[in-house]
């Protein structure tokens, strides 16, 4: 029994995870229409945000809580200001070509990053940033030059994996005779159920949404109404990736490796929980991170753990076929 | 506009720094594609200088570097000076197998040198063998390497043990010295290298009268590892096999801590990095693996070259920085007693090495092309690794 719950807790603890990136995924699908690859990146991404900012603080050499509140807020500030970038950059231009285009732009940007952050650092090149472009007498604007200047000088990373410093201290818990649980598993499924409780009131409560609503129902109607589309567009990638950083920060805490692939498979998994849950649908999305965390976690510790995602996977396909719109999701009829 | 022309301006500059990156990777001058000139000897190493398993290639390469520069002090292999030429594999069999390629065809390297990982040196042994350069693998221990099924491969030789031996020493290590009855086994299932130790360890360990309770798998670069860790907690073994990369052995130590286990873990060459102390801190202590050497080994011609390398890089060097140094040295003794500088002649000199005396043991190349040599295990003590005991083959 003890195993058992175990478990749960850690199919949980790994589920919450795949909700929290699963949320920013499903928010961009649910307005655009658009599968987000370039969204498992932008966790990365973020990851890396949060260990240049720590190493900067010297967070594990001292860690505080004002600290952790920087590297959380400065992590979320990159990860938005990345996912406006991305949205302005490679996705506004295509928005009124077929979606095929949109969606391998979106690959691309997430093999950009991914293979942009494998270049060895400028540092190892006996380099900075600042030398590199001054070198080519190129002038830069004012407020660019001091952001250059406080580029960490081991950027970009490399492909070797970098130890993430525990942004607040971990605790652990034995519960129920011999169930281990710390208190980043809680913090975390805490954070996703906010999250998920507060994109729903934001979807359905505030004006915004009602605005987001509108643009997923038809851009260009929403447009002719008065509604500022490519800000709602903006401001969604804006919120889905800050989302993508919280779970990025609160899994490097407890899971200390990052490297610029880490993105990848969580990535991928999460857009199946998305699916599986109802892609566009907030709860869905949770719901559908939760039950893959948990069957992962059991087909592993149950039966073969070779076979853990390819059982994993295989249930999510026998569910779809039964339910192709996903666990929440609605029916949707095309009306021609 | 102005923060569209910063953008563009960053993506640029990102590119261009990357090409420069590449131009100044190696450690030739400009003219790198030329064939080397009869007045000197080019060497290739292909290693992990960066990923998972960076320390690995740095470390080797840094050993190789010292074995040059003592020949070259020495006035070099038959009068001609050394010169080293390094390409990273980034951790990765395909990267490797073009980094060889790129060696052999482009550069025409006298000898190749690499990799450390078993299925990285078996992704460049097939460009060794078929254009017939000699290659010195200095820690795959994978018996594949050297051998592709009953066939030994012409030119591919290494200085290490292999993994049958490696995993039998644990064996026995676990069974006679720690008196320890039921293990569990964690193994990386896309890894050569660890699913040969821990075939070889299950099999020597069932002989010796003890009990595999259990064994799982992973994935080289999962971050979870708690499914298989709470089954493994389940079957309550005396201590789990992890024949892994330090990266995740690290992490999934850590794990196991997290969950409450107190067993000691076990493993292999793969450990032996600085890295998973700082990774795995305190979980990682009083575990036990299987190594080449140990720099707390008092002989003279070990305390030599540990003082020779704090010398020159300012570290300790690990297992793999003198396995990199033996394969060196190794290569070009056989160059210098080679009747001339082709592939055929160098390949039959290293072929013919009879008790070399290397850092990491007396070094005779067997008919299966591998080193037949002893192995020691050390106990993780107070972030560091501590000498136990020396295993003869």
């Amino acid at each position: 029994m003890t195993e058992f719950l175990q478990h749960v807790v850690n199919g949980v603890s790994l589920g919450t995870i795949y909700a929290l990136i699963a949320l920013g995924y499903t928010m961009v699908y649910g307005v655009l229409k658009l599968i987000n690859f370039a969204h498992g990146d932008v966790y990365m991404v973020a990851a890396f945000s949060g260990f240049y900012i720590a190493t900067g603080l010297g967070v594990r050499d001292d860690p505080t809580v004002g600290k952790a509140v920087a590297v959380f807020l400065g992590s979320m500030v990159v990860a938005g200001a990345l996912g406006w970038a991305i949205e302005r950059f490679a996705y506004r231009p295509l928005r009124n070509r077929p979606r095929l285009a949109t969606l391998i732009t979106a690959i691309g940007v997430s093999f950009l990053l991914e293979y942009g952050f494998q270049l060895p650092s400028l540092q190892a090149q006996g380099r900075s940033l600042e030398e590199v472009l001054r070198g080519w007498g190129w002038t830069v604007p004012g407020w660019f030059d001091a952001l250059v200047t406080a580029l960490p000088s081991t950027f970009p990373p490399g492909p070797t994996p970098r130890f993430f410093p525990e942004p607040f201290t971990r605790v652990d818990w034995t519960v129920l005779g011999g169930v281990h649980i710390s208190n980043y598993d809680v913090v975390s499924f805490l954070v996703a159920f906010a999250f998920m409780l507060g994109l729903q009131w934001i979807v359905y409560r505030t004006r915004f949404g009602m605005a987001m609503r509108a643009v997923s129902f038809d851009p260009r109607v929403a447009g002719l109404m008065g509604i500022p589309v490519n800000r709602v567009i903006s401001t969604t990638f804006v919120l889905g990736s800050v989302l993508a950083a919280v779970a990025a920060l609160l899994v490097a805490g407890s899971r200390p490796r990052i490297d610029p692939i880490m993105g990848l498979m969580p990535g991928l998994k999460a857009f199946v929980a998305a699916v599986f849950g109802g892609i566009g649908n907030v709860p869905g999305a949770m719901l559908g991170g939760l039950v893959l965390g948990l069957a992962e976690e059991m087909v592993a510790g149950y039966t073969v753990s070779s076979f853990r995602d390819g059982i994993a996977f295989a249930i999510l396909i026998l569910v779809l076929l039964v339910r192709p719109e996903g666990l929440l999701g609605r029916v949707t009829v095309e009306k021609v | 506009m102005r923060a569209v022309r910063a953008m563009a301006l960053l993506a640029a500059s990102l590119a261009l720094a990357a090409c420069q990156g590449k131009k100044a990777e190696g450690d030739a001058p400009a003219k790198s594609a030329a064939a080397p000139a009869a007045d000197k000897i080019l060497v290739g190493h292909v290693g992990s200088m960066t990923g998972s398993e960076a320390t690995f290639g740095q470390s080797t390469d840094q050993g190789i570097k010292l074995a040059i520069e003592q020949w070259n002090a020495k006035g070099g292999v038959k009068g001609k000076p050394i010169t080293l030429r390094t390409y990273d594999s980034q951790g990765k069999p395909e990267e490797a197998a073009v980094a060889a390629t790129r060696l052999v065809v482009n550069d025409k390297v006298n000898l190749l040198l690499g990799e450390v990982a078993s299925s990285r040196s078996l992704a460049m042994a097939p460009v060794a063998d078929g254009n017939g350069t000699p290659m010195i693998t200095p820690s795959s221990t994978n018996p594949r390497v050297t051998k592709d099924k009953d066939k030994v491969r012409p030119f591919v030789f290494r200085v290490c043990f292999i993994d049958p031996f490696q995993g039998t020493v644990m064996a026995k290590f676990a069974r006679n010295d720690r008196k320890i009855e039921k293990v569990a086994i964690l193994r990386d299932v896309g890894n050569d290298y660890s699913m040969g130790l821990a075939d070889y360890f299950l099999a020597k360990f069932k002989e010796l009268g003890g009990t595999v309770v259990d064994d799982q798998s992973y994935k080289a670069g999962d971050q979870d590892f708690k499914a298989q860790l709470t089954a493994i907690k389940n079957k309550n073994p005396q201590a789990v096999y992890v024949p892994g990369y330090y990266t995740d052995v690290a992490l999934i130590a850590r794990q196991a801590r997290e969950l409450g286990m107190k067993q000691p873990l076990l493993g292999g060459d793969g450990w032996d990095s600085a890295k998973l102390f700082e990774i795995g801190g305190k979980a990682i202590e009083g575990s036990f693996y299987s190594n080449h050497y140990s720099p707390d080994d008092p002989s003279p011609r070990i305390q030599e070259f540990v003082k020779a390398y704090k010398a020159r890089f300012g570290v300790v060097p690990d297992g793999l920085a003198a396995q990199g140094y033996d394969a060196a040295m190794v290569g070009f003794d056989a160059m210098n007693r080679a009747a001339d500088g082709s592939g055929a002649a160098i390949r039959d000199a290293i072929g013919a090495t009879k008790d070399y005396p290397g850092v990491t043991g007396i070094i005779t190349i067997d008919a299966n092309h591998d080193a037949v040599k002893p192995a020691v295990v050390l106990e993780v003590k107070d972030g560091k690794s501590v000498f136990i005991t020396t295993v003869a083959p």
